[in-house]
């Protein structure tokens, strides 16, 4: 983890409430795909950091400068404000959480993203692909108007799924409608990622075949490991979302309900 | 002897400055960052006789300049303290440490600090009976004189390390919980532990935490702290530890101006994670603006 200011070079809206944010600063914590970083917006009354995942950054981990993506939905205040900065600085605590794990994908790794949960796995299919791995995405989105980066993953050469619940764009319905039946054969996925609402995990889980990567969300503390806010029971005991986490291997997950 | 150093039960501290409870883990994911050995201690984790998991989640929420938690003690439990946290701990600190324990019984209570007991790192307990965040525990203990009490002596019997009771504020009348503490043999008296409060998510229409209530902490309930830490070390002859919503050089003063003998700082190093560190090398230049000489003779001072 490192705590260093970072540059704001643009913030623009890219979909319904939702906004990216690119930043200019020291990435040398940043080692991993699903990371996190926490950030602090400095208005008087708010008190905690915003916990965002990293949807792409340009030399992770090198020393000097780099540039690190985030996209996030306006859901309270502290994303309202972010969504009205142009310029400055911002306190961000980065290189949080520990990521996930490219070397388990197998040839044809399936990544399948809901909603603000498809940013993280950008930067996945980014380093899959330099990898030489043959990468199939499932976007899911409520509606057509919250849509983004469908075209950013088909420029990585990624084969590209988008789904919507109202059919309003693509395929109606839900990412696991526009999961491959089997892992085998033309169509199959060696492995899979994924990150969204806590429901859309859950369906993921019963209807993948393959071993895969969960990327939970918890209501965060520190983000740092210090507070133990946001532990979550796990088959190996209990772990941190903000340390042990937020990636999570499907045979390790408990349920809670 | 520096113009920071404070006395605390006997034991000499370099500078005043604590993290609290429950906001420091069990130091080491801190000793990552920075040189912990510049602390005065800490206080580490809550422990309890069995491992806890905690409340369910939710159990973080937003507030105007502060934060409420409902954590509930999570915890490895003392055995796998005294095995693994504390040898993890002895790699990265050097100095005594404060052992916050917490229980569901007296004997609970008593049992941990019996355990803990034989640990040459541990210098001090700090014996929680405070928290707001379990049931038929914790709080239960601090919201009646007596039982209290019957915490404090039951610990006096098994150690001879200092004892400091950590005293809730969602009472009443704490000078008289802090005076049956005193009265049963306690070495000192740590304030305040967290407000309990309460947020309601208007989407949802339901509370933000799974456990309806929490902890209120943060820069928010300063004043508050500071005026119980005032009226506390005002009615009683031993060592006050002043804690809440403290996040800078000047509050850590004039926490000690109402009475503290050292200072407990928790919410703000979840937010911060280097703020202990910048207090400490602050405080020489704050204390240079208003003209005071050592830390250690202005305890009390605004009386």
């Amino acid at each position: 983890m490192k705590q260093s200011l970072f540059e704001i070079v643009s913030n623009i809206q890219i979909a319904e409430n939702v906004f990216k944010m690119v930043l200019s600063g020291d990435t040398e914590a940043v080692k991993k795909p699903g990371q996190f970083v926490n950030i602090k917006i400095e208005d008087g009354g708010l008190f905690l950091r915003r916990p965002i995942s990293v949807c792409d950054c340009e030399n992770a981990g090198g020393s000097g400068k780099g540039t690190l993506t985030i996209i996030y939905k306006v859901v309270g205040k502290g994303t309202e404000k972010m969504s009205r900065m142009k310029s400055g600085t911002l306190d961000i605590l980065s290189g949080l959480g520990n990521g996930y794990d490219t070397s388990l994908s197998g040839e044809k790794p399936l990544l399948i993203g809901g909603g603000v949960g498809v940013p993280p796995l950008y930067m996945l299919a980014k380093k899959l692909i330099s990898e030489g791995k043959k990468v199939s995405v499932i976007l899911g989105f409520n509606k057509k108007s919250e849509i983004f980066f469908e075209d950013e993953f088909k420029r990585l050469g990624a084969s590209v799924k988008t789904v919507t619940v109202d059919g309003s764009y693509g395929l109606r319905g839900y990412v696991t409608d526009a999961m491959p039946k089997d892992a085998e054969g033309k169509d199959g996925y060696t492995y899979f990622y994924t990150c969204g609402p806590e429901p859309m995990l859950k369906a993921v889980y019963k209807a993948s075949k393959t071993a895969g990567q969960f990327s939970f969300e918890e209501r965060m503390g520190c983000g740092f490991g210090a507070c133990m806010g946001c532990s979550c029971r796990t088959i190996t005991g209990s772990k941190r979302i903000c340390k042990e986490g937020p990636v999570m291997e499907k045979e390790e997950i408990l349920w809670e309900d | 002897m520096g113009r920071l150093s404070v006395d605390l039960c006997g034991i000499e501290l370099e500078n005043p400055i604590i993290p609290a409870s429950g906001t420091f883990g069990y130091g080491y994911e801190f000793a990552e960052l920075y040189d912990i050995n510049i602390l005065g201690t800490f206080s580490f984790k809550g422990t309890t006789k069995e491992e806890r998991f905690g409340n369910p989640t939710p159990r973080i929420a937003e507030c105007t300049a502060g934060m409420i938690n409902a954590v509930g003690l999570q915890n490895p439990g003392v055995e796998k303290v005294i095995s693994e946290e504390l040898p993890k701990l002895s790699r990265c600190f050097n100095k005594k440490v404060m052992a916050n324990v917490s229980g569901f019984s007296v004997d609970d209570y008593a049992y941990t600090c019996e355990r803990l007991d034989s640990c040459d790192q541990i210098g001090w307990f700090e014996v929680n009976v405070s928290c707001p965040n379990v049931h038929g525990g914790g709080m239960s203990f601090g919201t009646d004189p007596n039982a209290a009490a019957d915490v404090t002596k039951a610990v006096k019997r098994v150690t001879k390390k200092p004892v400091i009771m950590k005293l809730s504020p969602n009472v009443t009348d704490i000078v008289s919980i802090a005076k049956a503490c005193e009265d049963s043999g306690a070495d000192g008296i740590s304030l305040i532990n967290t407000l309990l409060g309460m947020r309601i998510d208007l989407r949802t229409k339901k509370p933000v935490i799974a456990n309806k209530m929490g902890g209120f902490s943060g820069r928010a309930i300063f004043p508050v702290a500071l005026r119980m830490v005032y009226q506390v070390s005002d009615a009683v002859k031993i060592p006050v530890i002043g804690m809440g919503g403290v996040s800078s050089a000047e509050d850590v003063i004039e926490m000690m101006l109402a009475g503290a003998s050292a200072v407990e700082i928790g919410a703000a190093n979840l937010v911060e994670p280097y703020i202990c560190r910048d207090i400490i090398e602050k405080l020489p230049e704050i204390m240079d603006k208003y003209k005071i000489d050592t830390l250690k003779g202005i305890i009390g001072g605004a009386k």
